[in-house]
């Protein structure tokens, strides 16, 4: 068998990281948002388990950007819709 | 470049690649303080110019961005990827499908990259590929319809068993289980013999010969080595390396054979990609596929009206279709909804729930014939009466 896969080293995956409670209140205040502005992620993404994040939490992603060279995200993590 | 002057460039808010290239473009010259403020000055003012302004519509700009080049793409193109015989489909029906999220494209292909001492090895990674190509229950040796006895019956080659590094007890094992699980055919039963390699499947009718050669059509086509939908592998020197070309895609599971590079390899199958790797992941792939298609054809699209197009398709959490089962069809505007594809229907449903418009968006506006908020349409002067 080969080694585990994990996500997080695939070259298509940006990092990914919880981000904390102040962090979050200041990037609130600083775009003027609130939670439901952000873009969304599943709580059973791969990634979003792998960094052990709960539903609620912001998920910062460091994206390797054509533009800008590294750009910075964030996702609100939640409950996949059911079917 | 003095430390001083490079710490300036860190503490500016510019784009990390815009630092990076002003460091290196000033690390060998000699500025004085002043020159050095200016150049600063003059590369901030620079940036924010390319900025894009608040209240631009953006949205239309990447539509027509994308819309027109499209319009010269040839309408059926097949292309073979640089690879012998491996077909991938390109140009304009290739980007719809990206656009429009398909569950699956229609020519899955996947680029594995092998782990270093596999990739270095033109054996080692022949014997990758073994792994991944599906091979039916025929190509491991001879299968025969005993009428007489109303028995098919496979006889082993252990040479080519050897040869594609598989043993003939796994054969054995896997062959009847296959057929049941993966084909669906259960109405048989089965002995083997590991020492003389062979198998002999018995129908559980034993009158109808239609059931004897339908099961002989099952043994002859049952996948017992390699994964399931990838039909074929192509083993490529590409840069120093042996890389992995498919037809057809299951990223899962070459991601669990031994030597495949679980760091780089990749699928053109997107909804794949958003299963495996995640939805950041399928944005990238999005990305990629998209550019990889426009340029390929030697149109050029800045790669931002295509990034804000991925970031639209990724935005809830899960890959969405461009057109009225995705984005445009989950708009919050009754109108706009109405004025994109099944104009009745919308309106329909809309006076049935009893909603209301807001006029937020330009098309609602454009309908009721108000200014749109774009622009200068979304500022708003108050002027105070004099006294």
């Amino acid at each position: 068998m080969s080694t585990k896969l994990n996500v997080l080293e695939h070259v298509m995956v940006p990092d990914h990281k919880i981000m904390s409670e102040e962090e979050v209140s200041t990037l609130f205040s600083t775009y003027k948002i609130t939670s439901e502005h952000l873009p969304k992620i599943y709580h059973d993404e791969p990634a979003v388990k792998i960094i052990g994040s709960k539903v609620g939490d912001v998920v910062r992603t460091i994206r390797t950007s054509h533009t800008a060279g590294i750009a910075e995200s964030y996702r609100l993590v939640v409950k996949r819709p059911k079917k | 470049m003095t430390p001083e002057q490079e710490l300036v460039i860190d503490n500016e808010s510019l784009p990390v690649k815009t630092k990076e290239q002003l460091k290196k473009f000033l690390a060998e010259k000699n500025i004085s303080d002043d020159q050095f403020a200016e150049i600063i000055e003059r590369v901030n003012s620079e940036y924010q110019s390319t900025r894009i302004e608040a209240c631009e519509a953006v949205g239309v700009i990447a539509a027509q961005s994308i819309g027109e080049p499209g319009t010269q793409m040839t309408m059926r193109t097949f292309h073979y990827a640089g690879v012998a015989e491996i077909n991938v489909t390109l140009g304009l029906p290739r980007l719809i499908e990206i656009m429009d999220a398909r569950k699956e494209p229609s020519t899955p292909t996947m680029t594995i990259y092998l782990e270093p001492d596999f990739g270095a090895d033109r054996d080692r990674a022949r014997e990758v590929s073994w792994q991944i190509e599906a091979a039916t229950l025929q190509e491991f040796g001879d299968i025969t319809i005993d009428m007489e006895d109303m028995q098919v019956v496979v006889h082993l080659n252990s040479a080519v068993c050897e040869k594609r590094k598989i043993s003939v007890s796994t054969i054995i094992e896997t062959a009847p289980r296959k057929i049941r699980e993966r084909r669906h055919y259960r109405d048989f039963e089965h002995e083997s013999d590991e020492k003389d390699a062979f198998i002999n499947f018995m129908p559980k009718n034993r009158e109808s010969y239609q059931n004897l050669f339908q099961l002989a059509e099952h043994v002859r086509n049952v996948i017992v080595q390699g994964i399931d939908d990838i039909e074929r592998v192509v083993v490529r020197k590409e840069s120093g390396e042996y890389i992995l070309y498919t037809e057809g895609s299951n990223l899962k599971d070459v991601f669990d054979v031994e030597g495949v590079d679980t760091r780089r390899t990749r699928t053109n199958n997107i909804n794949e990609i958003s299963q495996v790797l995640g939805i950041e992941a399928a944005r990238n792939a999005i990305i990629h596929e998209a550019v990889s298609t426009l340029n390929e054809q030697g149109i050029l699209v800045d790669v931002r009206h295509i990034m804000l197009v991925a970031d639209m398709m990724c935005l809830e959490g899960e890959v969405k279709q461009i057109g009225r089962h995705g984005i445009a069809g989950e708009k919050e505007s009754v109108l706009s909804r109405a004025a994109f594809e099944v104009t009745v229907n919308h309106l329909l449903d809309a006076a049935v729930a009893n909603e209301v418009d807001e006029l937020s968006g330009v098309t609602e506006n454009v309908i009721v014939g108000q200014p749109i908020q774009l622009g200068t349409g979304d500022v708003k002067l108050i002027a105070k009466p004099m006294n």
